[in-house]
């Protein structure tokens, strides 16, 4: 009896020293991203793994140079896409949870076709409707940072409405008529008794939605006027597609001043996110 | 049958009825913003694809020429293959190892908050970004045979299915722990009290409960995989590119279908429409399988 205890913490330490060596592989490539930031460019093309010493060591002059490399600020990028990001996910969680709502509640043939409609979304590609969209955007003047939410709502809306039908569906009918039976008006049924009980799936499908609108490189790119306007991912593909020899200290650098927000961010709320995203997983 | 009648219609007065006279605040602007980010959009490039143009006022009809021009691309042949086998790949490595590393993290181990933590990190940045810190891996590692990863379409291949496991193995993990978590504890408990083996607990017990979590995790594979994109173009760019001496084309070898379509358009002009049929088939494809894999796995699913 005392010898299988012992095997089997044995076996677990062993497991555990596995998961952790897994774990320090899995890290190695922002690692090596973050020790060549603080490389020179002849250091990183030497030996992209090498340990900066005392001559390749180039201090915070990459990140001072990421900063307005390549003839934009980055911090406009990090404010555009925050922009962006915030503004595209609140309107797609109050937009889609309403009509939601009014799907799942009323279920008349017109919100069983634009239900259909979402679940047929779902599965159309970006780049099935990508030249089309930038058209419609351009003529719509849809073209810049603070009206390019309208089109994120349009295009997040089917995965949207389909996780909140299902979440609607799972609340009791009976609390919204006592409300109604008390003289609530469905604006104040919604935003009173739905919304507040919606609150775990809007926190769920709102951590699934930032990680696509933060992250997204090709939308915005079509979209939104490249000449005024970048978010951070076209920033980065910008410094490394289009210059003829790369700075890769300084690119080195706005990829980590890109990745810190986003590992802070995690820190802080990662119970949060990886509940958000089982649950929302479960749903699809 | 007379009272649920009556509950019908009074369910109807209270509730059904005043929402409908709000269909103005509660769906219409969405609708809008879907016919505009959406279906406006798809209609359109669906008869585009028809079409020759450069803008959209100069659309000419051409019949099918475009998809007869797509479909010869060899191009286009070799991206839908490279795409075909990235995907059959992918879903196996990444399904297989987040299975197992999920199956492992739900056993009583110290540290695997932790563990979960980490490997799902590189899920929360950006696929361009991702590229390029691969780029600058994969190539200081061949520097070292003296090469680069754009020297060869295996480099490419390989390097891209590396990247996309690093990155999507934590979110199935997640998913498989979900599931994992959701096996019941009275089920497990007979299979040992019964005297059944690890392996054979896991094969009979675990498996067929599981079996919701395996299916959204190969659609989630499968559709990702076919809709790669920003990874591809930061990592390769679909470099090296051959010519074709058969046919007179540049084939760009480590191309995944999404990345084909979108540097088709760029070509010139008298590319628009071909890009337009080749999005088109490739709609037609992704819905295919995405449906088809649905059905196929559905099936297997224990009946709860």
């Amino acid at each position: 009896m005392k010898n299988r205890i012992k095997k089997r913490s044995v076996g677990s330490t062993l497991l555990t020293c596995f998961f952790a060596a897994l774990s320090l592989l899995w890290l190695f490539p922002v690692f090596s991203v973050l020790i060549n930031s603080f490389k020179t460019n002849a250091a990183i093309n030497l030996d992209a793994f090498a340990l900066p010493n005392g001559e390749s060591f180039a201090g915070f002059s990459n990140y001072l140079k990421g900063f307005t490399f390549g003839n934009y600020p980055f911090l406009k990028s990090v404010a555009y896409s925050t922009l962006i990001t915030v503004a595209s996910v609140g309107l797609i969680l109050l937009c889609c949870a309403m009509t939601a709502w009014y799907i799942a509640r009323v279920a008349d043939k017109f919100s069983k076709f634009f239900y259909y409609l979402c679940l047929f979304s779902m599965i159309v590609p970006f780049q099935m409707v990508m030249f089309t969209l930038s058209f419609t955007a351009h003529k719509l003047s849809l073209n810049t940072p603070y009206t390019i939410p309208v089109i994120y709502v349009g295009f997040g809306a089917g995965l949207a409405i389909f996780m909140f039908v299902g979440f609607v569906k799972g609340i009791p009918k009976g609390i919204e008529e006592a409300a109604v039976i008390d003289g609530c008006g469905p604006v104040r049924v919604f935003f009173h008794v739905v919304l507040p009980m919606l609150k775990p799936s809007l926190i769920s499908v709102g951590i699934l939605e930032v990680m696509w609108v933060w992250n997204d490189y090709l939308l915005p790119y079509l979209v939104l006027d490249r000449t005024k306007y970048m978010t951070i991912p076209i920033h980065v593909q910008y410094l490394k597609g289009s210059y003829g020899t790369v700075d890769m200290g300084a690119t080195m650098a706005v990829i980590m001043l890109s990745i810190i927000p986003i590992i802070v961010v995690y820190m802080f709320c990662q119970k949060h996110i990886i509940k958000g995203v089982a649950a929302g997983a479960v749903k699809g | 049958m007379l009272r649920r009648k009556k509950k019908y219609s009074a369910d109807c007065r209270l509730t059904k009825r005043p929402i409908q006279r709000w269909f103005p605040l509660f769906v219409l602007p969405t609708f809008l913003c879907f016919c505009i980010g959406f279906l406006w959009p798809f209609i359109q490039g669906i008869y585009l694809s028809f079409c020759k143009f450069n803008i959209l006022t100069d659309a000419q009809y051409v019949g099918t020429e475009n998809y007869a021009k797509a479909l010869k691309d060899p191009g286009f042949i070799n991206a839908f293959w490279n795409t075909a086998s990235f995907a059959v790949v992918s879903i196996i490595l990444i399904n297989v190892v987040a299975f197992f590393i999920a199956y492992a993290l739900t056993q009583k181990m110290k540290g695997s908050n932790l563990f979960r933590t980490v490997f799902f990190m590189p899920n929360l940045i950006g696929g361009v970004v991702l590229g390029y810190i691969w780029s600058l891996i994969f190539d200081g590692i061949l520097k070292a045979y003296s090469t680069y990863l754009t020297a060869n379409q295996t480099y490419g291949f390989w390097g891209l299915v590396i990247l996309v496991a690093w990155q999507q193995i934590g979110y199935m993990m997640i998913i498989y722990i979900a599931g994992l978590q959701a096996v019941p504890g009275d089920m497990l408990e007979a299979a040992h009290i019964d005297g059944a083996t690890k392996g054979q607990t896991l094969r009979r017990v675990i498996l067929p409960n599981v079996m919701p979590s395996i299916t959204i995790c190969t659609f989630l594979t499968l559709t990702n995989s076919f809709k790669l994109f920003d990874q591809n173009l930061a990592l390769t760019g679909g470099l090296p590119q051959i010519i074709d001496k058969v046919a007179m084309a540049k084939i760009n070898t480590t191309e995944l279908l999404a990345l084909n379509i979108y540097s088709t358009y760029n070509i010139n002009k008298n590319f628009h429409g071909v890009a337009q049929a080749k999005a088109v088939i490739f709609f037609i494809l992704v819905a295919v399988l995405a449906l088809t894999q649905q059905w196929a796995t559905r099936r297997k699913e224990v009946e709860q």
